[in-house]
């Protein structure tokens, strides 16, 4: 019998059912990565679960030949949850997005990103609510005019990685559905994380916000508006390379290299800081701001997870007290006997 | 670990037989009555009492030093006849304040046995409770046996010279009075001189002190002229076997814990902390070595969205709530419906709408967990009937979860909850297996199909991580047999009709409904959940008057027994006693189109056995 593992292609994870989004629409692109990406981490289809919730892209899990679990508005961390405790050795993915993981699920994303389970969370981030038809979302900027705001946004809106790293993200990063190479780069690291993994994809939707993130797609622009995060290199942007962000006391500033200025100026990406303020700094980088987005791993560390530290607890209590025998349960504690 | 009466003192003074005795003891939050109604109980049960009991407390932890809003009390009786209630009144009153005394003298049968804390009677104590005048010197109490006791005098005398400071010694004025109703009562002091030790056993100057003023408050009863005689009441006739005293909650733990290791599986248990359901959390969280994973979550809907996750990875899924955390759940539990993955759902019902009456007892959750959720889904719901019958409730949830692969809601109380009563040890050999059925890897490379059934139009329960059973579910309408998103009119009506066909079929699978009584009659009272003592007694009571009644207590509320319309045609009436304002009366009415009456209470208490035989004499003369 051959014990090799079986070559798995894109085809293999493809579920029977027709894709269903719009079409131009961002989530195409992200799928398609995610089709590439899986076939080679060795993790056969019935170890990957995908997770969703409600919304455009929580329809993520029907396109995919996995287990998977279309849920409830905003639950799909909850729902990994128990999902992941039970089986530690599934590979489990949530897919949501900006009003799903920030707005209705808010709360849940919160909490499983400090409680580090070890889950891959994309959420894909297109600034306005899709599946209902055009309303402002939680990171909409302030002013935006949608079908319920038509007097412009009043809210102040929520940049999903600094949420993230917030909550002690031990995983954090950036990427963009149509940057398909750093895409698939950013899935991988998130796949081979220990703990949770959370990206922000900024994902255009063609119908109801169209745009929203040419700055940073278009070829012409995203050299200046976006900056690639790598570890232990400066932050260098520019077609021609020749800016860079310094820190000014506690603040980032833009420089042009050359003129005295030296690389060595320049503030110095480090992903394992143990101390997430660097990546905190990096997340409020913005370019309403003047800043260069920064795409790429923001934050990259160990730590405990939850999945792991409960069923640690329960082989820790079975290696003290034996596996529980339901005899000696009910019978410990006083007890009498009628004759 | 057996009773022994090493070192028993012996009362010389006179013993009157009596067949049993309600006992309350009252007192601030802080004086330590629950713990003090605990150690009565389990001492009166391993006599061979049989015991029910009736914990009361208030919402707030610590409410301001002897105001009314902070009286905590935990009544107890025991028996040697069986019992089925806590009593309707009191026939001994312990008061450790003035505050105690006003809420809880009504309950107090005339020339009932009234102890008080003389020394907490003074002006400020009579003024938080809002008395004008002493009710120890102006002759309200003149129908009771009064005992005035100097209880705090008399405890901190106990305990002098073990270094305790005043407040520490104020402490141990729970034990004094155990003491002296040990006395009073004949109870061995051995278990609880045995709890002090387990309990105080790291302190040994507070465990002195607790065994110092328990022996105080036996000795006071043996040597004041005061207590002329003691009473005595003897065993009672239970079935042979090994006992031990059960709360609701830890039993329904237990039961929990047992179902897994019947159906091989790992309990999941996710819950967000709300009384009067915590308990149960408690209790789970401690059987790590079972392989039970507690995980205490953010919210209500994350503790159930987690359990769902955890039954689609192939657990015991377990969440528990009372009503208000029932009401966040809810669109959950609609997704859990239409996955049809197997589960439980616990609600430890208290008083509502709202927040309520948090630690108060009411049953007016069955309408919310029978339709409490959108569109058409209906789910099992069962309902245990006293502490002990939590664990057999608990084992029947599951059972019923797993053969029709549905969540199954379970309902308790806030009485029940708390409560606690005999339980007859079962040997875990003896306990019937819960027989789980996974589908297993294929490699044809056909998709598998989830929504398939069998006979008793149960779905498949396929588990992640098997090989070539990849499926999807989702709360989308789902076409039959493959699971995939439809919007198609007929599949939608057929699945709706075949998830609702599946639950009314469990009626197939769950015994017909017991009487107790004549066959036919002139009433038939029909009661759910923890209002099964009352009624068992009050319809004892009629029967020995040569009423015409019989009694028909339902675990089943949804489906009903099979029997349940040719049931209701052998009786002239119905009678359904509920603590809520006629949900199931309502229920009955809709369903059989048949008058019914109700007897319908929510002030946070059980039914006295006296109301329930009131309305029947009401209804048939």
């Amino acid at each position: 019998m051959s014990t090799e593992l079986p070559v798995l292609t894109a085809a293999d994870f493809a579920s029977d059912q027709d894709v269903r989004w719009c079409p131009g629409c961002g989530d195409y692109s992200i799928l398609a990565q995610m089709k590439k990406v899986l076939p080679t981490l060795g993790v056969p289809p019935e170890k990957v679960v995908f997770v969703s919730g409600i919304g455009c892209s929580s329809r993520f899990p029907y396109y995919m030949n996995t287990y998977g679990l279309h849920s409830i508005h905003g639950r799909a961390p909850a729902i990994a949850t128990g999902l992941k405790t039970v089986q530690p050795d599934l590979q489990v993915w949530v897919i949501t997005g900006d009003g799903d993981g920030l707005s209705i699920g808010g709360n849940h994303l919160m909490h499983v990103i400090r409680r580090n389970l070890d889950i891959n969370i994309i959420l894909f981030n297109n600034r306005i609510y899709g599946l209902t038809k055009g309303q402002y979302s939680p990171t909409s900027p302030l002013g935006k005019v949608t079908k319920s705001t038509p007097m412009g946004a009043i809210d102040n809106p929520l940049y999903p990685l600094s949420i993230a790293i917030g909550c002690e993200g031990t995983f954090v990063a950036r990427s963009i559905d149509t940057h398909i190479k750093h895409l698939e780069q950013m899935l991988r690291r998130a796949a081979e994380h220990e703990g949770t993994a959370f990206i922000e994809v900024y994902q255009n939707c063609n119908v109801f916000n169209d745009g929203a993130w040419e700055y940073a797609k278009d070829r012409q622009t995203k050299a200046e508006n976006t900056i690639e995060l790598e570890h232990g290199k400066p932050l260098i942007f520019g077609k021609n390379r020749d800016r860079g962000i310094r820190l000014n006391g506690l603040d980032p500033e833009i420089v042009e290299l050359g003129k005295g200025i030296t690389e060595d100026d320049l503030l110095f990406h480090d992903e394992k800081a143990a101390e997430p303020s660097l990546a905190y700094l990096l997340s409020r980088l913005r370019y309403e701001d003047g800043f260069p987005e920064p795409i790429g791993v923001f934050r990259a560390i160990d730590a405990p997870r939850y999945d792991h530290e409960l069923n640690k607890q329960i082989e820790v209590a079975q290696e003290k007290r034996g596996l529980g025998d339901l005899d000696d349960l009910f019978n410990a504690g006083e007890t009498w006997t009628v004759s | 670990m057996s009773v022994t009466l090493a070192g028993q003192p012996t009362s010389q003074k006179d013993t009157l037989v009596v067949e049993g005795a309600t006992v309350r003891l009252a007192g601030d939050s802080g004086d330590g009555m629950q713990l003090a109604g605990t150690q009565l109980t389990g001492t009166s049960a391993q006599l061979g009492n049989d015991v029910a009991t009736f914990p009361d407390f208030p919402a707030e932890i610590r409410a301001p030093r002897g105001t009314l809003a902070g009286v905590s009390g935990f009544q107890v009786h025991f028996s040697s006849q069986d019992i089925f209630t806590p009593g309707d009144t009191l026939d001994a009153l312990v008061a450790m304040n003035p505050a105690a005394l006003k809420t809880n003298l009504e309950d107090l049968r005339r020339s009932g046995i009234l102890i008080v804390n003389e020394d907490a009677f003074g002006a400020k104590d009579l003024e938080k409770a809002a008395y004008e005048t002493n009710p120890l010197e102006d002759q309200s109490l003149e129908g009771y046996q009064l005992f005035q006791v100097s209880m705090t005098k008399l405890t901190r005398t106990a305990v002098e010279g073990l270094g305790l400071s005043l407040k520490e010694a104020d402490r141990c004025r729970n034990f004094f009075a155990m003491g002296l109703l040990y006395w009073l009562y004949s109870r061995d002091m051995d278990p609880t001189l045995r709890f002090i030790e387990s309990k105080f056993g790291g302190k040994p100057a507070l465990a002195a002190a607790n065994r110092k003023a328990l022996a105080a408050g036996w000795n006071y009863g043996e040597t004041t002229d005061a207590f002329v005689s003691s009473f005595r009441v003897d065993p009672a006739k239970l079935p042979p076997g090994k006992y031990r005293n059960v709360m609701g909650n830890v039993a329904l733990a237990w039961g929990l814990v047992a179902a897994a290791k019947l159906s091989d599986k790992q309990v999941f248990y996710g819950s967000y902390p709300i009384t009067p359901a915590s308990d149960i959390l408690h209790e789970l969280s401690r059987y790590k070595h079972f392989g039970v994973r507690t995980f205490q979550a953010e919210d209500e809907i994350a503790a159930i969205c987690a359990s769902i996750g955890a039954a689609f990875s192939g657990a015991l899924a377990v969440t528990t709530s009372s009503g208000p955390g029932i009401a966040l759940k809810g669109e959950a539990m609609g997704l859990a419906m239409i996955l049809e993955l197997p589960m439980i759902i616990i609600n430890v019902q208290r008083g509502g709408p709202s927040t309520g009456l948090p630690t108060k007892t009411e049953q007016s959750d069955l309408m919310q967990v029978i339709f409490g959720r959108n569109g058409e889904s209906p789910l099992p719901v069962i309902a245990a009937r006293s502490p002990s019958d939590c664990f057999e409730v608990a084992l029947e949830a599951w059972r019923i979860a797993t053969r029709f692969m549905t969540p199954v809601i379970l309902l308790s109380d806030g009485y029940i909850a708390n409560g606690s009563e005999p339980w007859l040890i079962p040997s875990a050999s003896q306990l019937d297996k819960i027989p789980v059925e996974h589908p297993g890897p294929r490699s044809n490379g056909e998709p598998f199909l989830p929504y398939t059934r069998n006979e008793r139009l149960a779905r498949p329960w396929a588990l992640p991580g098997t090989e070539g059973l990849m499926h999807r579910l989702g709360g989308l309408e789902k076409q039959d047999i493959t699971g995939n998103v439809s919007y198609d009119p007929d599949n939608h009506q057929h699945m709706t009709n075949v998830r609702a066909a599946k639950v009314a079929n469990i009626a197939d699978d769950i015994p017909p409904q017991e009487v107790n009584g004549p066959e036919s009659g002139d009433l038939l009272v029909i009661s759910w959940g923890g209002t099964y003592g009352a009624c068992t007694a009050a319809i004892q009571q009629c029967q020995a008057k040569g009423l015409r009644v019989a009694h028909a207590h339902l675990r089943y509320l949804n489906p009903f027994p099979k029997n349940l319309q040719e049931l209701f045609n052998r009786y002239e009436q119905i009678l359904v006693p509920e603590l809520n304002m006629g949900q199931l009366r309502m229920l009955l009415r809709g369903t059989f189109l048949q008058d019914v009456h109700g007897l319908n209470k929510v002030k946070g208490k059980p039914f006295a056995i006296s109301e329930i035989v009131a309305r029947i004499h009401e209804l048939i003369g």
